[in-house]
C-alpha cells in the first residue's frame, strides 16, 4: 500500500508540479518556451537554431541531413566509418561540390560539408564551408566576391570568450542576410 | 584545437569544484543533519503522513530490498500499461500512435532501470503525457532507487555492527525532495533560457526560405532534459537525443548537461569520505576512477580530431576533424569527450552518432561500458566500484596470507561468491546474446520475422558486428546509448534486451545490499598493525589491476572481432 500511495504522490510531484512550473518559466525566456522564430518581412521563415535544406546554387548550402531538415523527426546517418557504400557517397557529394563550385580545389573542401550531421537539424556550418561557397554564391547573384566575403566575415561566430565551442556560421542567418544584399 | 581541449578541462574542473560541496551536502541530508534545504521538511512530512510511512522504521537487507523491489514492479506494470493506451489518452497533439506490447515492454524497462534505450524516437514515439507521466517520472524514480541504494550500503558500512540499514520509503523521498528536485530546476531554467522548449504547443509547420514545407517538433522538453541529465538517465525527448539543436542549443549547453550528468556521480564520492568519515578511501576512489575515465578520454578525443582516414584519402580537408554524426557547434573533441564520459557515467545520452565515431572511440566507449565503475550511474556507480573492491580484498587477502576483510568486517565465502556472480553476470549476458544475435544473421538471415535478420544492421561487416555487440553492451551497463543504425525495434531485440535490462540492474544492487547486509551483521573486528588497509593508494591500483584483468579477460576477444578490426582495415 505505500508503494501505490507513495507511487501516486510521485507523480504529482515530478510528472505534474515539476513540468507546469517549468513551462511557466518557460512563457518569460525568448520565443516563449515554444522556440525562438526567424522571421522575413513578418512572415515566419524557420527557426533560429533549426537547420534548412538549401539546394539552390544562390544559397549557402548547409550540411548533409539523414533527414532532409524535417524537423518532424532527427536523426543522424549512422554510418560507420569504414562502410564502403558511406564512403561511396561522400565521394559522390565531394564531385557534385566541385561540380558546382568551379574553381575549388578539393583540398578547399572541409570534411564537415560533405558528411552528415548528428541531428540532421545542424543550423551551422564552419567557417571554411562557407568562405569555400563565396565564388558560387557571388557568380549566382552577380555581385563582386568582396561583397559576399565581407557578409560571411560578419556572420562568423567566434568562440565564446575566445575559448569556448569551435568557430561557425548560421546557414539561415548568412542566406537571409544575402537576400538583402542590394 | 587548443581552444577545444580547454573548454574540456574547464568542463571537468568545475564539475569537481561543484561536486565536492554538493557531496557534503548529501552527507548531511542522509546523516539528518541542518542543511539549507531543510524548509522541505513540512512537505515531507506530510508525504509520510499521507503514504503511512513512518520514516525512522529501521529496515534489516532483506526487508529493504523487499520494499524496492516491490515500489519497482509496480513502476512496471504502471509505464507499461500507459504506453500501449496513450493513443487513447491526453496530451497528444502530434496524433502519435499507441506502443505495440514488445516495445512498450523494453520501454518501460528501459526506463524503469535507469538505462534509457530507446527504440522509437521521442518526436513520433511518445505523447507529451508518457514523456511526462512515464519517461520523466521513471528518470526520477529510476535514479532515486540507485542512489537509496547505494546510502543503504552506507548505512551498513557506518554502525559497527547493525542489522539496520535504514528506511527505504524515507531515504527514496529525501533523494527527490532535497536532491533531485532542486537540481533539475535550476538545470531546467538554464536550459529554457538558452532556447530549449517548454510549452505544450505540438509540432509546427512553416515553409523555409527556399520554399520547403516542413514541420518542428517541440514540446515541454526541458524539465525532461533536466532530469535526464542529473539522474544519469541519458534518453532524449528528442530522437538525435542531445545532439539535436533544440535538446541541447549552445555550446554553453553543452557544457551544462555535461556537468549535470556527471555531478551527482561525483558527488556520492565524497559523500562516502565524508558520511563513513573516510575521507582518504573516498580520494583513492575518485582518483582511481578519475585515471580510468583519462584512460579511456584521451585516445577518443586524440582520433576523432584526427578524422576518418577513409575520408582523409578522397583528398578533402579535415581541418575539424571527423564530423559524420557530429554537430559544427560542439566539434570533434567535446563530442568525443561527451561519448565516452556518457558511457562510463552510464547516461547513454549523445550529442554525437556513436555508430559513426572512429574504431578507437567505439572500443573506449564500450569499454566504458563494461567496467561501468569510474564514477558510474547515479549510486549504482560506486556499488559496482565496491564489488571490485572485494574481489580485490579477497585476492590481496591471498597474496599476503591474511583473512580479508573490508572496514571492519570479515569477507568470507559468502560474499565473496555473490560478488564473482554480480560480476560474471556481465561478461553472460554481453557474449551470449550477441553471440546469439550473430548466429542469428549470419545462419538464419531469411528468418520470417516482421524485420529479417538480414536487415537488422546499419553497416557490414566488423561494424555489423559492433553494432550488436553495443547494444547489449549498453543494456547490460544500463546505459542506453546505442549504435543506433542497429534496427532494434522488432520482437527479437525488443525481449531480449529487455531482459537483460532487468538482470543486469537488479542483481548488481541485490548483491552488493546483501553483501553489506550479511558484513554487517558480523563481529567489528578493530583494526590492527596487521589489517590490509583499503584506503591505500596501493590498494586503489590493486583495484584498478582487478578492474582491468577481469575485463581484459572478458571482453577482449569480443571487441578484437568488432571495433579492433575495424580500426585495423581502416590503416
Amino acid at each position: 500500500m505505500i508503494s501505490l500511495k507513495l507511487t501516486l504522490v510521485m507523480i504529482v510531484l515530478c510528472a505534474v508540479l515539476y513540468p507546469l512550473f517549468i513551462s511557466g518559466i518557460g512563457r518569460m525566456a525568448p520565443g516563449g518556451g515554444k522556440g525562438v522564430t526567424v522571421a522575413v518581412n513578418g512572415k515566419v521563415v524557420g527557426y533560429e537554431r533549426i537547420g534548412q535544406k538549401f539546394t539552390e546554387d544562390k544559397y549557402f548550402w548547409g550540411r548533409p541531413s539523414a533527414v532532409d531538415y524535417n524537423a518532424a523527426g532527427s536523426a543522424g546517418s549512422n554510418k560507420g566509418p569504414s562502410n564502403p557504400d558511406y564512403l561511396q557517397i561522400v565521394q559522390d557529394r565531394i564531385d557534385s561540390f566541385l561540380a558546382h563550385n568551379p574553381g575549388i580545389k578539393k583540398t578547399d573542401i572541409p570534411a564537415d560539408i560533405v558528411t552528415a550531421s548528428g541531428s540532421g537539424l545542424d543550423p551551422h556550418i564552419s567557417p571554411e564551408a562557407a568562405y569555400v561557397q563565396v565564388i558560387r554564391v557571388a557568380a549566382v547573384r552577380k555581385l563582386p566576391e568582396q561583397k559576399i566575403k565581407n557578409l560571411v566575415d560578419t556572420h562568423v561566430e567566434a568562440p565564446l570568450a575566445g575559448v569556448l565551442g569551435p568557430s561557425r556560421v548560421n546557414v539561415l542567418k548568412l542566406n537571409i542576410a544575402l537576400d538583402a544584399l542590394k | 584545437m587548443t581552444v577545444e581541449i580547454t573548454g574540456i578541462i574547464l568542463m571537468f574542473l568545475i564539475t569537481v569544484l561543484f561536486a565536492y560541496p554538493l557531496g557534503k551536502y548529501f552527507s548531511k541530508v542522509f546523516k539528518g543533519e541542518k542543511t539549507v534545504t531543510d524548509f522541505m521538511n513540512p512537505v515531507e512530512r506530510f508525504f509520510f503522513r499521507v503514504c503511512g510511512i513512518h520514516p525512522d522504521e529501521s529496515m534489516n537487507w532483506k526487508q529493504f530490498l523487499k520494499a524496492l523491489l516491490t515500489i519497482n514492479l509496480l513502476w512496471l506494470v504502471y509505464a507499461f500499461f500507459l504506453l500501449i493506451f496513450q493513443d487513447k489518452l491526453p496530451l497528444n497533439p502530434d496524433g502519435n500512435p499507441g506502443q505495440t506490447p514488445d516495445l512498450a515492454f523494453n520501454t518501460a524497462i528501459s526506463f524503469l532501470v535507469n538505462c534509457d534505450l530507446q527504440h522509437y524516437s521521442g518526436e513520433s514515439g511518445v505523447t507529451y503525457l508518457t514523456q511526462l507521466f512515464v519517461i520523466t517520472f521513471l528518470m526520477f524514480v529510476s535514479a532515486a532507487t540507485g542512489i537509496t541504494a547505494l546510502i543503504a550500503v552506507l548505512n551498513g558500512l557506518r554502525e559497527k555492527t547493525t542489522q539496520n540499514l535504514g528506511n527505504f520509503w524515507n531515504i527514496f523521498t529525501k533523494t527527490i525532495t532535497r536532491i533531485l528536485l532542486p537540481l533539475c530546476i535550476v538545470g531546467a531554467i538554464l536550459l529554457v533560457f538558452s532556447g530549449t522548449p517548454s510549452s505544450f504547443d505540438g509540432k509546427d509547420s512553416l515553409t523555409t526560405l527556399q520554399g520547403d514545407n516542413v514541420q518542428v517538433s517541440r514540446g515541454p522538453a526541458a524539465g525532461m532534459i533536466a532530469i535526464k541529465h542529473i539522474g544519469t538517465n541519458g534518453g532524449g525527448w528528442f530522437g538525435a537525443n542531445s545532439a539535436h539543436p533544440l535538446e541541447n542549443p549552445t555550446y554553453l549547453t553543452n557544457m551544462l548537461e555535461m556537468i549535470m550528468q556527471m555531478i551527482i556521480p561525483l558527488a556520492l564520492i565524497f559523500t562516502l569520505g565524508f558520511y563513513l568519515n573516510r575521507r582518504k578511501l573516498a580520494r583513492v576512489i575518485f582518483g582511481i576512477m578519475t585515471i580510468g575515465m583519462l584512460c579511456l578520454v584521451i585516445p577518443t578525443i586524440i582520433s576523432e580530431i584526427g578524422g576518418n582516414p577513409a575520408i582523409e584519402k578522397m583528398g578533402v580537408s579535415q581541418l575539424t576533424g571527423a564530423m559524420e554524426g557530429k554537430e559544427v557547434r560542439f566539434g570533434p573533441a567535446a563530442s568525443g569527450y561527451w561519448s565516452t564520459v556518457t558511457t562510463i557515467i552510464s547516461t547513454g545520452s549523445v550529442n554525437s552518432m556513436h555508430d559513426s565515431s572512429m574504431p578507437v572511440s567505439g572500443v573506449m566507449q564500450m569499454l566504458g561500458m563494461m567496467i561501468n565503475a569510474f564514477y558510474g550511474g547515479c549510486g549504482v556507480g560506486l556499488l559496482n566500484y565496491l564489488i571490485y573492491i572485494i574481489i580485490a580484498v579477497f585476492i590481496s587477502g591471498l597474496m599476503v596470507g591474511r583473512t580479508p576483510e573490508f572496514m571492519g568486517h570479515k569477507v568470507e565465502a559468502r560474499e565473496v561468491k555473490i560478488a564473482t556472480l554480480v560480476t560474471l553476470l556481465s561478461a553472460f549476458l554481453i557474449k551470449g546474446f550477441t553471440a546469439l544475435a550473430a548466429y542469428m544473421v549470419a545462419h538464419h538471415p531469411e528468418t520470417g520475422w516482421a524485420v529479417q535478420p538480414a536487415n537488422w544492421l546499419n553497416n557490414p561487416s566488423y561494424h555489423g558486428f559492433s553494432e550488436m555487440l553495443y547494444e547489449y553492451t549498453s543494456a547490460n551497463a544500463n546505459n542506453g546509448s546505442g549504435f543506433e543504425g542497429l534496427g532494434d525495434n522488432n520482437i527479437f531485440w525488443n525481449v531480449t534486451t529487455g531482459f537483460v535490462l532487468l538482470l543486469a540492474r537488479f542483481i548488481p544492487i541485490i548483491g552488493p545490499v546483501a553483501i553489506i547486509g550479511l558484513m554487517a551483521s558480523k563481529k567489528f573486528i578493530p583494526e590492527s598493525p596487521g589489517t590490509l588497509r583499503t584506503d591505500s593508494w596501493t590498494f586503489g591500483v590493486v583495484t584498478l589491476a582487478v578492474i582491468i584483468v577481469i575485463n581484459a579477460l572478458s571482453f577482449f576477444p569480443a571487441l578484437a572481432l568488432g571495433p579492433i578490426a575495424e580500426y585495423f582495415s581502416l590503416k
